[in-house]
This record gives C-alpha cells, structure tokens and sequence, in this order.
C-alpha cells in the first residue's frame, strides 16, 4: 500500500481512503486507497473475488442492498461524503449511474426503458422535452439509428448487444457525472463488444467512467487508468499503458502475463 | 491380458446396464400412466355420479289445468280489484277447483285432498303472478302449466316406482291412475326447472332454488377479495421487499405458512369469538362468512404474493434502484406490475378455495334455513356449499338429485374461477 501514486485532489472525481468493506465476518476489500479522475475511463481487473465489483458497488451504494455488507473508510464524490448520513441515496444514484453485467432492460417498451429515469426525477416539464431527453440519450448511446421506427416495441425483444446499449442510454438519460460498468460485455459477442467499447470511449467526453472487466484486452483498449485488485487489496494502479508495460508489482506482472488468473 | 479377455468385456457391461436402464425407465413411466390414468378415472367416477344423479334436476315436472280465474273465489271485486287484493287473493282455492273440474268423477273429501296433492302447494306462486300482472285475465278460464308435487315429480323421472300399490311409492293407486290419465291427455310434461336459478331455499323440494345462496356466495367472496387482496399484497409486498431479515421475520414467515395449514373449522370458531360475540356482527350474514373466509384465504395470497415477487429477477430491482429510483418506486413501478399475475392467480385460486369452504360457516350460523334472498352483505344467507350440505341432509327423495345440482352449480363457478385465473396468467405471462 505504500507505492500508490496519489493524484492531486482536485483532479478526482471520485476518492476513495481506507475504504474496507465486510460481508458479516468476511474482509472482502481491504484498506482501499483509489483515486478516479474526471473524465478518464478507470478499469478495475484483477482475479474473480479480488473485490473489484465490491468497491465498484460502494461507489453508488448498491452494497447497501446487501444486510450483510458493512463499509467503512470514506469515500467521497466531488468531496461529498458518499456515506454520509446526510446523502440521500437516490440523488447520489442520480449521480452514479450503472451499467450491469447482463442487459437488464426493463420489459417495457424501448422509450418507456429510457424515459423512466428522466420520469422518477422529474427531468423532464413536458412530453417534448422528455422526447428529447430520450432520443438524445438513444443517440449518444449510438442507438438511435437502429431502434428510432419502433421504440414502442418491448426492450427485452432487441438483441444482447442492442440491449446492452439501450441500459447505457437509460442510464445517461438521468445525466449523470459517473457511470460504474460493471463487466459490461461478458454477455456479448466479439462484435457487440466492439460496439459498446467504442461507446465507451465516445462517452468518455461527458462521464466520468468506471468499469471492472475480466478481459485484459479491453481493459487496455478502453482505459486511461488501470487499477489492479488482488484478493480484496488495491496492488497496483496507474495508467494503463504503464499498467500493461511496465507493472511494478509482482502480482500485476503475474497476472497480466497470464501465470494466474 | 487373458484374464481381461475371459471376464464380461467392459462393452458388454455398458450394454448391460444400458438395458437396464432403460428397463427402469420404462418400468417408471408406466406407474406415472397408472397413476394418472387411476386419478383421471376417480374424477371420472365422481363427475358421472354427480351428473347422472343430478342432471334430472334441471328439469321439472309441469301438469296442465285449466284454471278459472272467477273472482268470487280469489275473493277480489270483479270490477275493479286493487293490487293488493289481487296479490293476497285465494290462489289455492282457484287451483283446487280446477284439478276438481278435470276429474269431475272425484267427489269424497279424502281423494279430492289427493288429487289436489298432485299439484304443488307452491303452484299459486305463479298463477299469482300472472294476474298481477296482467289483471285483465280476472274471470276468464286459461290453461296454464302448474309446478307438480315432488312425488309426482319423482315419479315421473322415474326415482320412485308407478307401479299401482307397490312398496315404497308416495303416490296412491288413485293418484297414480290420475296421473296415467292426465299424462294420456299431454297435460303432464317436464319443463325447464327456473325455480332452481330464481328462488331461495324452500322446506318443498319443487320449490326449493339455489339463487339465495348464489347470491350469499357472492356477498362473501367480495367481502373476502375486499379485504383479503389489499390486506394479502400489503403483506406480501412488505415481507418480500421492506422487512429485514432478522429472526422476528422469519417468526412471522414461519406463522404465515402454518396458518395455511390450520383446519378452517378453527377460523370458525375464531369468527364466532371475535365477529360475533366480540364485535356483535349479525349472525350467519355474508359479512361474517366473508371475514372469515378473507382470515382463511390471506396465507394462500400471501405466499402466493410473495412467490410471484420473488420470481422477478432481480437484476429488474438493480436496474430500478441503479438509476435511483426509491425502494417504492421499484415496488409499483417494477416488482408489483410484473408479479402481478402470479397475484392475481394466486387471490383467484384462494377465493375458489373461499367458495367451497362449508366448516367455518357453519361455525358462525350460516347453516341456518332461509327462504329469503339476501338483499345486503348484513342480511342473512345461505352460500353455495352449505345450501349443498343442508339439500343432503334432507329426507325428500327429490333433495337428492337437486343436491347434487347444486354441486354442479357450485363446480362450475370454481371452474370458471380457474379459467380466469389461466387466462390471466396467459396474457400477462412475460418472458425475459
């Protein structure tokens, strides 16, 4: 823990210190010291469990829906502390929008899947602006061309990919500051993949983005900064060209190289 | 290697086994379709009993007369009777003569109390009726059909013997010879039994109707789906998605899936202690047979209830929560839609369970014999399966066949209760 490179604090948008999670008696991250910066892409790798989808869960809170799950260390959003009594969870989900493992769109028509957000929050005066909240979501998520002659047909009934794309837009509609992606590809083929990688990197303009992956590859190809978790603990984190290059650590080399994973 | 050669090869043993297997799988299969096949000819068995006994009840025995309507015996002006008059006038009277004026040869007391007997005691209902209706037919003579006595009835579907003095006939030798006669002329038919689906409960089989309990199972149900169904989902949907996971949920988890289980002659008793001799309701009114049955039916709704939720996925509550929306605002805008139709599955097949139920209301006095129909959930009633119980328990031959109608009714409403439940099912059925 004490190589960690730490960035200014006015260039993190998201910072965590000391930040350590339990499951009941289970230490599942351990003294995590991270800094993400505005506007970079961050991914987080490391070997099943090593706790990267852990913290990336404490970021919006969604640990919270676990009874088990504890947190303590501070983590801050913008210098607001996330775990403050004070925040009130649903504006920081404002905030923080997520992307999950698998599509889950909702089984709602494709607007309507858009449109909730924007609804719930109240975003929208009118049925013209909520048309434009929808469409311009649909089209920074580069769906727009591919859906905009049935979007009041069921989401569910698009493909992986296009589903995938569709919960970013859904989760851009709500405009907010940070996206967490938590293995946004697993489920998708080589060329959906490549879609939504692609997506990503253009989204990168406006978020703020943080995203666990199991692919190495697409850790390098996506991310400026690459933080690497091993069994619950922050080993390494840097840029990602750095990172893939020249790993200081021995388990970064490790596990980049491929002897384990 | 030679001793490998002489034992079973291992491609014969696979073989071996292989057959075996199969000889096991088969062998299964064919209890599974005994099995079936012997559940399927029970059911068989029941339904063709009830229908064979009670298909001949829906029909009922008529006898023409010719009825003078004179009006010095309805004892009503001539000239101008008023609507009462009419209503209370002698209908009896006027039937009596008729049955009289038909066999003109009948003259001592005794037989002519027979021959009227051939006719039900309930037969003026009608006639009255009519003139009520259309007072011009004062004075003038019309031939009208006229519900048959029971006996006369059964007689004519066969249920008890025609033959003159045989043992265990109702019927006189004299009757059975008027009726011969009467059935010569065609003035004996069997017509469509609408007192069956129009009138309440009667001591007189031929005048005896099921409309009364229809009417009371209907007050019942609603008063059960009125509070078990917000009751029931509130319950579900707290314990699903609010409660915490500690031990004083799973207390009252485990309590919930007991109290599916407890004989519902206890709720019962329980309704008789608390609704009527705690809060004073009216006894054997639907309002008490309601409560009850919403106490009988909550567990079923609410395990059903919270089924339904937990079979959505839970990635829709992460969606949900992960673009901030409230705890609430996933329940009714995500869980509760898509569970939706398990509920209501679930509430339509606790209401049919409700409709069926007899014990605890008997328990609270709905047993009780009512001729009227219920205008109100406060007034008192008969329901479905006790107005079954209380036919069965009749002595009159003609209770038999109207019991086992009764039956038919009451299958058919749970029947068409099914049907609903699958068609929501049906159309609300989502796929992920």
């Amino acid at each position: 823990m004490n190589a960690i490179p730490v960035t200014e604090p006015r260039l993190s948008k998201v910072s965590a210190r000391d930040v350590n999670v339990y499951y009941g008696q289970k230490h599942a991250l351990k003294h995590v010291d991270l800094d993400i910066r505005p506007n970079d892409v961050t991914a987080l790798i490391g070997p099943s469990g090593c706790g990267k989808s852990t913290f990336l869960r404490c970021i919006n809170r969604m640990n919270d829906l676990i009874d088990t799950a504890q947190v303590t260390g501070s983590l801050t959003l913008d210098g607001d502390d996330v775990y403050d009594k004070n925040i009130d969870v649903v504006q920081l989900r404002a905030r923080v929008g997520m992307v999950f493992q698998k599509p889950n769109p909702f089984p709602k028509s494709i607007y309507d899947n858009v449109a909730y957000g924007p609804r719930i929050h109240g975003m929208a005066r009118d049925q013209a602006e909520l048309d434009e909240i929808v469409m311009g979501s649909l089209e920074k998520a580069g769906l727009l061309a591919e859906v905009k002659d049935r979007l009041e047909e069921t989401g569910t009934g698009l493909s992986g990919g296009q589903q995938q794309r569709l919960c970013i837009a859904r989760a851009i509609a709500v405009a907010p500051e940070v996206i967490l992606m938590d293995e946004p590809c697993s489920a998708l083929d080589p060329i959906a993949t490549a879609k939504v990688e692609e997506l990503i990197d253009e989204l990168r303009e406006n978020f703020t983005i943080v995203i666990v992956t199991h692919s190495m590859q697409q850790a390098a190809r996506v991310s400026q900064r690459t933080a690497f978790f091993h069994l619950g603990e922050l080993v390494e984190v840097g840029d990602t060209e750095q990172i893939f290059t020249n790993p200081q650590h021995p388990l970064t080399q490790g596990y980049i190289t491929g002897r384990f994973g | 290697m030679v001793e490998k050669a002489i034992a079973v090869t291992p491609a014969q043993a696979a073989a071996s086994r292989l057959k075996q297997r199969y000889a096991a799988e088969r062998r299964f299969k064919a209890l599974g379709i005994s099995a079936i096949v012997l559940a399927l000819g029970f059911l068989a068995l029941l339904l063709i009993t009830i229908l064979s006994n009670g298909l001949t009840a829906f029909v009922q025995t008529n006898i023409r007369v010719d009825v003078t309507l004179d009006a010095e015996t309805l004892g009503v002006d001539p000239v101008k009777p008023s609507a009462d008059a009419l209503a209370a006038a002698n209908y009896g009277q006027v039937i009596k003569n008729a049955m009289y004026k038909a066999f003109p040869t009948v003259e001592s007391r005794p037989e002519r109390r027979q021959l009227a007997a051939l006719v039900s005691s309930g037969a003026d209902v009608g006639l009255r009726k009519m003139l009520v209706a259309n007072p011009s037919l004062l004075g003038s003579t019309q031939s009208v059909w006229l519900v048959a006595d029971d006996d006369v009835d059964m007689a004519m579907k066969g249920h008890i013997t025609r033959t003159a003095g045989a043992e265990g006939s109702r019927l006189t030798d004299a009757q059975l010879g008027w009726l011969d006669a009467l059935e010569k002329k065609g003035d004996v038919a069997k017509k469509f039994n609408t007192a069956l689906f129009t009138v309440g409960d009667s001591r007189e089989p031929e005048q005896a109707g099921l409309w009364g309990a229809v009417v009371g199972s209907f007050f019942s149900l609603s008063i059960t789906l009125l509070v078990c169904f917000p009751l029931g989902v509130a319950t579900a949907v707290y314990l699903e998605e609010f409660a915490p996971k500690n031990r004083w949920t799973d207390l009252i988890e485990v309590n919930i899936n007991n109290l599916a289980a407890v004989p519902s002659v206890v709720f019962g008793l329980l309704g008789l202690a608390i609704f009527l001799n705690f809060f004073g309701f009216p006894r054997s009114a639907p309002l008490v047979g309601g409560l009850v049955l919403a106490l009988i039916s909550l567990p079923t709704i609410i395990i059903a209830g919270r089924a339904a939720m937990k079979a959505v996925p839970p990635s829709i509550r992460e969606a949900a929560l992960g673009l901030g929306a409230s705890k609430l605002q996933m329940v009714t805008d995500h869980v509760l839609p898509l569970s939706m139709p398990g509920i209501l599955t679930g509430t339509i097949l606790g209401m049919a369970h409700a409709l069926g139920e007899t014990a605890p209301l008997l328990m609270i006095g709905m047993v009780a014999f009512i001729v009227d129909i219920p205008a109100s959930p406060l007034d008192p009633s008969a329901v479905l399966p006790v107005q079954v119980y209380l036919w069965a328990d009749s002595p009159e031959r003609a209770f038999v066949e109207r019991t086992s109608a009764a039956i038919m009714v009451l299958l058919f409403f749970l029947g068409m209760m099914n049907v609903v439940a699958i068609l929501l099912r049906k159309k609300f059925e989502r796929r992920w």
